[in-house]
Formats: structure tokens, C-alpha cells, sequence
């Protein structure tokens, strides 16, 4: 057993030595993964350890995730709390000190932006809200690119070899995007003071930044399948304040918003969320590019 | 490092800024002040990086470096101390950068310079995280659950289930913390319902050890098999399956030493190591000086696609009972045995959700075989009888908040002297079996309700049992393994 184990261990470990790139990230979710490339380049190798389709405040610890943070040299993910209920199971499993909380190894995109909506009171009774503020702050892109200038930074931080490539990739992300930015405004610009239905109340950044107007939430309470009963309460509301369409994130269950679609006589449109979360959203800048495009699209129906 | 220098100058400059209890109007004007600052920032910030490139092209000449930087900064910090004049914070209301772009919404507060990163939020916001987990039941039963009995095996004395009625099952209160960069620190005590408090776990673990290494120190539950590292208000069943109760006294913790490594290999693949002092069942007595017990455990597991994944794991027991008392069931009497337990446990599980998103639907399924034999000497009658036993079990989540699942166990053990005839060792030609169904409610990932039924043929007069039981977890509660 004991000659076994050995073995098994030494095999491991010669297994184990893939041609890495300077710096190895793991990012929580797919924004940030596709902004690390951005910024990174071919000098980093970029982990990506959910997808569009995928609730990130519920992902399961699994195996290959454990096995991806072992070997990473810097997490980059939402923070604020939203990934509490699986990330620090896998950071304690990776057995990796570089991305503990508060190393220079672990960062947390939420704190370069000022968060809307920090509680004043904290309950589980108001169902699963962040104690940091709302942390879904990808929704608005004039966040990425507060962001991309930290994330530039910690690279060049963790990396300082490559500190200048990293800088100057970041100067020309936040040339392209900026540009990108204010396309995306102009085109915009009908969807201001539209009333909206929203799924699960994560859109606060979008709304902010193209002027939405939300109405109702779907979800009594963050974090909370909404009930018929709720629903027939949610219709009461949109009859006396109309919203022009209902919109969900392409990772949620349909059968909310498709219920009140129906009964409201309203579309109901899937956002990308995150990159991935559509086909067109490839990359951060297909992300608001169908973003805008599917929201335009509901003021047409 | 010039960069950094030239930022703590101007943090100092705007620190100068006089902010007070502010009109609506002088908000204005201090957020105006706040984008020119940040305006400046840019800009300087892009001129020192051009200085950089150019200086280490050339000699790198670490004095040149120095002035320039010096000079930079204080030109900045004379900058900054100066108020600006109305007509200059009307151009800094559009800095270059993309803060004009912003016209089509109201102005969000981000724009402003620097801004003050957020505290980051720990585990926990206090120092240590207490979490409760509470939990009761409701058994219904054919049959008193008081003396479990498993034909062929004598059981420890955590074998059992909840007496029959009303019950408040085992709750739990655990204390967890960072000690300092190297150690973190975790207390669990639980309350069984005669009040009597245990502590559960009690242990320290390295945070910082490197190269993938982690040493846990103190009384904890063994990494063996897939279940018994985890505490039991996270089983998937309001209890143990049977060979977890038959072989293990429904799980091993004990006082000892872990040692655990991560291989850097694409796929999971985990080593560990223990030594216990050999106190809890199977082992008793503490033999050998006190190491009484020795584990080795091999944990694998990867993706198969999108949906699903798998976990599997070795895991070898080797435990020295000396004088282990057990209770006999069909006479009340005491069994001693002095001896040697050897297990393995062989442990797959598999998970599927849709797109690999679980809230909606998902699907685990597990099962772990046990192997085993115990040698000594049971009663003055010398033993050594092989043991075996698996439980299969899946856990359909049909939608958002209920899920569903069967199971199924068995153990066999293998016959003994005609001297141990009507012991607990003796298993009347019966093997152990139960089939178990659940149907659970989640009022949120903090609470749970369950409705149980087993028919449980486990001992020679076979038990219906229905259950019923709440779990509830309050408190900063860590996440929950795979």
C-alpha cells in the first residue's frame, strides 16, 4: 500500500509539468476570464471555471476545479460574496496559499467599483443578499473597464517582468472598449426611462447605466424561486405600472419569465448575463453588443 | 514602485481637500474636483509609464530614475494641493476617459477617482465564525430503535437511529477562524439529546505549507471513504447507510494527525495520510502507545463534459482494538474484543446537472463498497471473520427546492465459531439490508425538510421506520465539499 503510494505520488508529480504560460488564472466567471485574455495575452493562461449557462452564486466544488485552483497563480473573480457558497471550498481544498484570501493572488473585482445597494440591515429573512452590496457588476461595461485597469495592475503586480506588455495591452483594451462604450450608449439611447420586469434582481449595473427603469423583480427576495401565488402579485403590479418586456439572464429557469411573457402580454428576453451566455456573446464586447441588440429588440415587439 | 510613489503623493494631495458636512451644490463641486483628480491621475500615470519605457531602454540608470520620479511627484503634489478654478473643473467634468459616455444615464457613483476599494468581506465578519446547525426529528416506527442490531456484527455505539416520537437529533454549534498566516483553527461541539456536549471536531490545519501540502492536527473526522469526512447534517439520508453504521459506527473521528497532498496534475488527484489514537469504534483502547489507528486514502475526480463529473476514492483502515466493549441486543449482554480491523472502501460518485447549472435540476449518484476483516479474539473465542457490505443511492432535484431519492444497502459477514453461536457475531444465515426513500424540501440552501421511509431488514426482526426531520444551519457557515 505504502510502496503504492509513492509511486502513485512520484508518477504525479513528473505527470505534472505542463509548458505553463507566465501566469496561470483561474477566473470565477467568464467575464473576468475573457478580460484576463484581453489584458494577459499569450502571457497568461486563462481557466475559465464556469460557463454562461451557469448560476455563479451555485456551482458545485467539483473535483477539476480543486485540481485547476492548485496550480493557479492569481483567481480573478467577482467577489462581494458571490461566489461564497463554493469558492472557499475549493480554495481550502487546492491546498495553494498564493490565492488565499487577501494574497496578492486573489482578486476580487468588486472592490475597484463603488457597490450599489449595501444592505443596512443583514437577515436571511430578505433572502440571499450580499453583505458587500449588489455584485453583479458586470452588467454595466464602464465597470469592466474600471476593473481592467486593476486587474493590468495586479498582473503586472504578480508578473513583473511582463509588467509593461500587460500595461500596454491594458492601454489598448481601454481604447478599443472605450470606443465600444460609447457606441453601445448611442445605440441605446431609445431604452431610456424603459420600465422593465427583471427575473433575479442583477441587473442594477445595466439599469444605471442605460437608464432602465425597473419595475418588479420576479424573485420575492433575492435568491428565492418566486411561487404562483407570487407571480399572480407580480401581475397585479405590472398591470397598474406596465413594464415593456421581462428579462432573465440565459443561465435562470424560463418558466418564470415565460409565465409573466404570457400573462402580460410582454416579451421576455434572455441576456447573456456573462460572455458565453449566448452564442453572440463571445467575447466582452459581443457580451454588450447582444446585450444591446436583444434589449433594442423588445421595444420593437 | 515610481508609480506607486507618485499615487501615495497624490492620495496625500487630495487628503488636503477640504471635505466637509456638504450642500447638494458642494457635492457637485467635490465630485467635479474628484474626476479632475482622477483626470490628472491618468494622465500622469500615462506619462510616467512613457517615462518608464524610456528609461529602461536606456542605462537603466537607477539615480536618473529616482530624480525623474521625485520630480514627477512633487510637480503632481503642487498640482493637486492647488483648488481648482470653477472654469477648470467645468473641463474636468469630461475627462478623457470614458466617464463622458455616461451621459445617457444618471452619474454613477464608480466614476469617482480611485475609488475607495470596498472592505473585502471575509468567511466571516467576525473573528471566530460561529455557526449553529439545529436539527429534529420525527420517527415513526415498528419497532424500537433503542438497541440497533446488524446480524453478524457487533456495532459501537453510534450505530443507531433516533428513538421513536419526537427527538432533537444532534445539534451542533462550531467556531471557525484564521489564527495567524500559518494556522487556521476549527471547534465543533455538538449536543446529543440526553444534553451531553461532545466535541465533535477540534482541530488545527496549515494554511501555508506549499507545494500543495496541508498537515491537520487534532480531533477530526477521517478523510476515508466518500461520506465520513462530512458532518452529518450534509448526507444526502437523515442518517448513515448501513455499511457506514456496520463498520465504522456510523463515521471515524478520532484524535490524530492528517497529512494530505495535491498532486499539480490537471485532473484531481489527492493523497492523504493519517495516525489516530485509536479510541473510537472500530478501534478502542487506544493501542499501540496510543496510535492506535492508521489510514491512507487516494481521492480522484474530473469532468466528463459540461454536465457531469465524478469523484472517486481508495481508502484503506488499519485499527488495533484493545478491549473494545460492545452491547449485545439479543441477551444485554457486553462483548469484549481485543483484535485487528482492516477495511478498504471503494467510493464513486457522480453528479449531472444541465449545462452544468444544478439550481433547477440535478442528479448524484453514489455508492461505496466496504472490505474488511477483523482478527482477534472476541469473547476468549479467537475470530476472523471477513465483513462486507455497499450502498447504492441516487438523489434526483426535480425542480427548484425539492428532490427525491432511493437507496440501497447491505452487509454481509462472514460465519464464526460455533462457540460465538446467538452472539452478535452470529448472522442467522440473514444479510443486513435496507431500502430507504426520501422526499426533501428546501426552504433555501440554509434550511431542509425531509420525509424518510425505510424498511429497514437489518436486524432479524425486520423495522418500517418513517421520519421525519428539519435541519438548519444559521451563522457564517462554510460551503460544503463536492
Amino acid at each position: 500500500m505504502r510502496r503504492f503510494l509513492i509511486g502513485a505520488a512520484l508518477f504525479a508529480a513528473f505527470a505534472a509539468t505542463p509548458a505553463y504560460a507566465n501566469l496561470s488564472v483561474f477566473a470565477c466567471e467568464p467575464e473576468w476570464g475573457a478580460l484576463s485574455t484581453e489584458l494577459g495575452g499569450d502571457k497568461v493562461s486563462v481557466y475559465t471555471a464556469t460557463t454562461g449557462a451557469q448560476d455563479p452564486h451555485q456551482i458545485q466544488a467539483r473535483p477539476s476545479l480543486i485540481a485547476k485552483a492548485r496550480t493557479a497563480d492569481v483567481t480573478v473573480c467577482e467577489g462581494a460574496e458571490l461566489e461564497i457558497g463554493w469558492l472557499p471550498m475549493i480554495i481550502q481544498q487546492s491546498n495553494n496559499s498564493k490565492i488565499a484570501p487577501g494574497q496578492p493572488g486573489a482578486f476580487d473585482a468588486t472592490r475597484y467599483v463603488h457597490l450599489l445597494e449595501q444592505p443596512t440591515a443583514l437577515d436571511r429573512a430578505q433572502g440571499d443578499i450580499h453583505a458587500a452590496g449588489n455584485p453583479h457588476i458586470q452588467t454595466d461595461p464602464r465597470m469592466i473597464l474600471t476593473v481592467s485597469k486593476a486587474l493590468a495592475q495586479r498582473f503586472a503586480q504578480l508578473d513583473p517582468g511582463n509588467a509593461a506588455y500587460y500595461q500596454s495591452r491594458a492601454a489598448d483594451f481601454e481604447k478599443r472598449f472605450s470606443a465600444a462604450i460609447a457606441k453601445w450608449t448611442a445605440e441605446a439611447a431609445p431604452l431610456k426611462g424603459t420600465p422593465i420586469a427583471v427575473q433575479h434582481h442583477a441587473w442594477i449595473y445595466m439599469e444605471n447605466w442605460l437608464g432602465l427603469r425597473e419595475v418588479v423583480p420576479l424573485e420575492p427576495k433575492p435568491g428565492v424561486p418566486p411561487s404562483s401565488g407570487y407571480l399572480a402579485e407580480v401581475l397585479q403590479k405590472l398591470q397598474a405600472q406596465p413594464a415593456k418586456f421581462v428579462i432573465r439572464a440565459a443561465y435562470e429557469d424560463d418558466r418564470p419569465s415565460e409565465f409573466i411573457s404570457e400573462k402580460a402580454g410582454i416579451p421576455a428576453i434572455v441576456l447573456p448575463f456573462t460572455v458565453g451566455g449566448t452564442d453572440a456573446a463571445k467575447d466582452l464586447f459581443g457580451l454588450y453588443d447582444d446585450t444591446i441588440r436583444r434589449l433594442l429588440g423588445g421595444l420593437k415587439k | 514602485m515610481i508609480r506607486e510613489s507618485i499615487l501615495a503623493a497624490l492620495v496625500t494631495a487630495s487628503a488636503g481637500v477640504p471635505i466637509g458636512p456638504a450642500s447638494a451644490d458642494e457635492t457637485a463641486d467635490l465630485a467635479a474636483i474628484h474626476k479632475q483628480l482622477n483626470a490628472m491621475q491618468h494622465e500622469y500615470e500615462a506619462k510616467i509609464k512613457s517615462l518608464e519605457t524610456r528609461l529602461a531602454k536606456a542605462e537603466r540608470d537607477a539615480k536618473a530614475a529616482r530624480s525623474v520620479a521625485q520630480a514627477a511627484s512633487k510637480h503632481q503634489a503642487v498640482a493637486a494641493a492647488r483648488p481648482p478654478a470653477p472654469e477648470q473643473i467645468a473641463q474636468a467634468a469630461a475627462p478623457p476617459a470614458p466617464a463622458d459616455l455616461s451621459a445617457a444615464s444618471a452619474p454613477i457613483p464608480e466614476q469617482s477617482p480611485a475609488p475607495p476599494p470596498t472592505p473585502p468581506t471575509s468567511q466571516n465578519a467576525f473573528n471566530p465564525g460561529i455557526a449553529a446547525v439545529l436539527n429534529g426529528f420525527y420517527l415513526a416506527a415498528s419497532h424500537d430503535t433503542k438497541n440497533p442490531q446488524m446480524a453478524g456484527f457487533a456495532l459501537g455505539d453510534e450505530a443507531g437511529l433516533p428513538p421513536r416520537g419526537f427527538s432533537l437529533g444532534e445539534s451542533e454549534i462550531s467556531f471557525a477562524a484564521n489564527i495567524d498566516p500559518q494556522l487556521a483553527g476549527f471547534l465543533d461541539i455538538s449536543f446529543d439529546d440526553a444534553n451531553n456536549p461532545n466535541v465533535e471536531e477540534a482541530y488545527i490545519t496549515t494554511k501555508d505549507l506549499g507545494s500543495g501540502f496541508t498537515v491537520k492536527a487534532g480531533r477530526f473526522l477521517s478523510g476515508i471513504g466518500y461520506i465520513n469526512e462530512r458532518h452529518a447534517h450534509d448526507w444526502s439520508f437523515s442518517d448513515a447507510p448501513l455499511p457506514y453504521r456496520a463498520f465504522l459506527g456510523s463515521q471515524y473521528g478520532d484524535d490524530g494527525i492528517q497529512v494530505r497532498w495535491l498532486a499539480p496534475t490537471d485532473i484531481f488527484l489527492e493523497f492523504g495520510a493519517e495516525a489516530f489514537r485509536g479510541d473510537s469504534y472500530p478501534a478502542a483502547g487506544a493501542a499501540h502507545n496510543g496510535v492506535g489507528t492508521e489510514t491512507a486514502f487516494v481521492h480522484t475526480g474530473d469532468d466528463i463534459n459540461e454536465s457531469s463529473s465524478w469523484l472517486a476514492a481508495l481508502s484503506y483502515l488499519h485499527s488495533s482494538a484493545d478491549d473494545r466493549t460492545t452491547d449485545d441486543p439479543l441477551f444485554s449482554a457486553v462483548d469484549h474484543f481485543t483484535g485487528n480491523d482492516d477495511l478498504g472502501i471503494l467510493s464513486l460518485v457522480y453528479k449531472w446537472a444541465p449545462g452544468g447549472n444544478p439550481t433547477v435540476r440535478n442528479l448524484i449518484l453514489s455508492g461505496e463498497g466496504f472490505y474488511g476483516r477483523e482478527r482477534g479474539i472476541f469473547d476468549s473465542v479467537p475470530i476472523s471473520q471477513t465483513r462486507n457490505g455497499f450502498y447504492v443511492q441516487g438523489v434526483y432535484q426535480f425542480m427548484p427546492q425539492w428532490s427525491a431519492g432511493i437507496r440501497y444497502a447491505q452487509v454481509n459477514a462472514s460465519g464464526v465459531s460455533p462457540l460465538l453461536a446467538g452472539t452478535a457475531l452470529d448472522d442467522f444465515g440473514h444479510s443486513p439490508r435496507a431500502e430507504t426513500a426520501l422526499l426533501e424540501y428546501d426552504t433555501s440552501e440554509f434550511g431542509r425538510l425531509r420525509l424518510q421511509y425505510t424498511h429497514d431488514d437489518a436486524g432479524l426482526k425486520s423495522n418500517d421506520e418513517l421520519l421525519l426531520q428539519y435541519t438548519v444551519i444559521y451563522g457564517p457557515h462554510g460551503a460544503h465539499r463536492y
